[in-house]
């Protein structure tokens, strides 16, 4: 490593903190700047705050967990397409390559098609991510093969559209008029009903998963070389490959399991990241993660204000995500190395 | 290939000669489409649930079967029999669910058809008629055209006077409501948020159908600045409506918003006036978008504004439900349907 990273990192850092700046102050419900001090000085210090009960109510109920639900699923989805992208050593792996997305949707519009409360279907969501990465795997590495790593892709690709069959005949057979709206909002992504209790489901799996990724940072360097030769290095490829995995798919389900279907932060982010602070994973997950908050926390704040009614997520992040993705498909060969 | 100067030609005069030949036997449809009536009516096909419900009140034998199988609770406010009927699928909607094979198979004498009278339905009815030889009937679903569209049917399958006693109930109910509603002042028209779904944070916007029944009803709907069908808003933006009123469909919102520290803050909880809408056997404020909302109306009228609509609701729900459901409730059935089950 040549350059340093403290720039980037700096860069990164700024981003987030303007965000949450940002995020805090503004909202549909007007608040000035004042009461949000006050409230946020009130709650450090446990005192009470000399504000209405509403202003208080939006700050810490409302407004103040979905700022910070939304940094955790950017950061979350940022910090899963990092470790599939140096896995798969490509630059086209997005969090949902073994099928985590597909499995969470299903389970999701299952949930919703058998009429479940709020907590079961997210449980729904994030059990059916799990299992259909689980699945993916255990296909995968039936398969005898020289290139483990391409039989793996091949098999989420292949699984994953069986899933987005399985979403389809859901679809299809809800009641058209009460199930069928509720599970599109729910595939475009948002995190409009995000409350205080889901918090910890939320930031469980996600603290977990990262953890043991930062942990293995210097491994995963070695990952991204070519099979044989981080062999030769006298990694055990094969378990390294399931925990990287295992890892990575608890911290995106339970992502997706919140804020439902939001693609492209896990695919852009990452490669904003590694042009920030170069492809060294102990540099490059930390400010994947601080990116990854921080953008999607930009975006949410833009799905909450720009209207009354909310723009889901998923929509906001291709508008984003895909002007920056034709760039990348132009500029691979440069970026990538 | 463009087509001859003869086959227009023939085209042509056979759609002008076609309205006087068959003018003894044909209804034109909501469409503007001439659809023939069949000399004997046994078995009407419906194209989806608005159809069916409308079927259901004015000619339950003629029923073929349900878009989809009702449920064991929601067959014990209609007829037993009747409401057991198979599922069939739907034609029109939101993709197809029955086949046309499956359709042709049932010998349907007429398929009804009951909603939006938009291009695409009036397409799709085209077709259906024209690849089933089956006659078609698009009928208008919108509020203000229950009567009309009752007196259609029923020349369609030749029942005029229990059509049009149906008829009748539905523009007396529509002109008693309106001619209180018109009477109150903008200013004591309660703010109503229309909540759907679990966290009740599913709305619809100004001129959905899902709020047609709140809008007919003058109340001010908070969610109505935009137009458009349903949508999701923030709790923030629910708070800062600060609505009067909360009418939901879900159960569970209905249950936990009174327990909600954040909802606590909107004047409609404070005050109790959130309202979980009966739905059983068919909903009463939203959907099916069908007659189903009329008995709808005179509840929504009493929560909004109670001085205006003393009537007894249980009294107006009998009725009802024998007129149209064809079924008299006993109390504990009523207070099932009132309580919001189902």
């Amino acid at each position: 490593m040549t350059r340093s990273a403290a720039p980037g990192m700096l860069i990164a850092l700024a981003v987030l903190i303007a965000g949450l700046l940002l995020a805090f102050t503004v909202g549909r419900y007007p608040i000035g700047l004042g009461e949000l001090f006050q409230v946020l000085a009130a709650k450090v210090t446990g005192g009470t705050a000399a504000v209405p009960a509403a202003v208080e109510n939006v700050i810490l109920q409302v407004r103040g967990p979905r700022v910070l639900a939304a940094v955790l699923v950017g950061a979350a989805l940022a910090v899963a397409g990092t470790a599939f992208q140096g896995l798969f050593r490509n630059p086209l792996v997005s969090p949902d390559i073994l099928g985590a997305s597909s499995g969470a949707a299903l389970g999701a519009v299952l949930g919703i098609f058998f009429s479940l409360g709020v907590f079961a279907i997210q449980a729904f969501a994030f059990v059916g991510g799990l299992i259909a990465v689980a699945a993916v795997y255990m296909i995968g590495s039936a398969v005898r093969s020289r290139d483990p790593i391409l039989v793996l892709v091949l098999t989420g690709v292949v699984i994953g559209s069986l899933l987005g069959a399985g979403v389809g005949l859901v679809k299809y057979l809800a009641d058209p008029y009460n199930q069928l709206p509720a599970m599109t909002f729910w595939l475009l992504g948002s995190l409009a009903a995000t409350g205080v209790g889901d918090l910890v489901p939320l930031f469980g799996p996600v603290a977990l998963g990262t953890l043991v990724l930062f942990a293995l940072r210097w491994r995963m360097n070695a990952m991204s070389l070519p099979e044989e030769e981080a062999r030769s290095l006298g990694l055990p490829t094969g378990p390294l490959r399931v925990v990287i995995v295992a890892a990575a798919t608890l911290v995106t389900s339970a992502s997706v399991a919140t804020a439902g279907i939001v693609g492209w932060v896990g695919l852009v982010v990452p490669h904003i990241a590694r042009t920030l602070v170069g492809p060294d994973f102990a540099r490059l997950l930390p400010a994947a993660a601080i990116l990854g908050g921080g953008f999607l926390l930009v975006i949410d704040t833009l799905s909450r204000t720009m209207a009354a009614i909310e723009i889901p997520l998923g929509i906001l992040t291709a508008v984003v995500g895909t002007p920056f993705f034709i760039w990348l498909l132009a500029s691979v060969s440069k970026t990538w190395s | 290939m463009r087509p001859s100067r003869r086959h227009v030609l023939t085209g042509l005069s056979a759609t002008l000669l076609a309205p006087r030949r068959a003018r003894a036997a044909t209804v034109t449809d909501a469409a503007g489409r001439a659809v023939p009536v069949p000399p004997r009516v046994t078995r009407v096909f419906p194209a989806g649930p608005p159809a069916a419900i409308l079927l259901y009140t004015l000619a339950p034998d003629l029923l073929l079967g349900w878009p989809r199988a009702n449920r064991a609770e929601e067959c014990e406010f209609m007829l037993p029999d009747v409401c057991r009927r198979p599922e069939v699928g739907r034609i029109t909607g939101r993709g197809n669910t029955a086949n046309l094979e499956v359709v042709l198979a049932l010998k349907p004498d007429l398929i009804l058809d009951v909603g939006s009278t938009a291009p695409t339905f009036i397409s799709l009815a085209a077709r259906v008629q024209e690849q089933t030889g089956i006659p078609y009937a698009l009928l208008d679903g919108r509020f203000d055209a229950i009567a009309p569209t009752y007196r259609k049917l029923g020349e369609l399958i030749h029942r005029r006077e229990a059509a049009d006693a149906l008829a009748r109930y539905a523009e007396e109910t529509v002109a008693t409501i309106r001619k209180r509603v018109d009477a109150i002042p903008a200013e004591r028209r309660p703010r109503v948020y229309y909540a759907r779904g679990p966290r009740g944070l599913e709305t619809g916007l100004g001129g959905s159908i899902n709020v047609e029944t709140i809008e007919f009803l003058g109340a001010r709907n908070v969610a109505a600045e935009r137009r458009g069908g349903l949508a999701i808003v923030s709790v923030e933006q629910a708070l800062l409506w600060n609505p009067d009123v909360i009418v939901t469909i879900d159960r569970d919102f209905a249950a936990n918003v009174r327990r909600d520290p954040v909802w606590s803050a909107v004047k409609a909880v404070r005050d109790g006036r959130v309202h979980l809408s009966p739905k059983l056997p068919f909903g009463w404020v939203d959907f099916p978008p069908s007659v189903n909302r009329l008995i709808g109306l005179w509840w929504l009228a009493k929560i909004l504004y109670p001085e205006q609509f003393p009537e007894d609701l249980r009294a107006r729900t009998r009725d009802f439900y024998r007129r149209f459901y064809h079924v008299a409730l006993g109390d504990a059935q009523i207070d099932a349907v009132l309580a919001g089950r189902g």
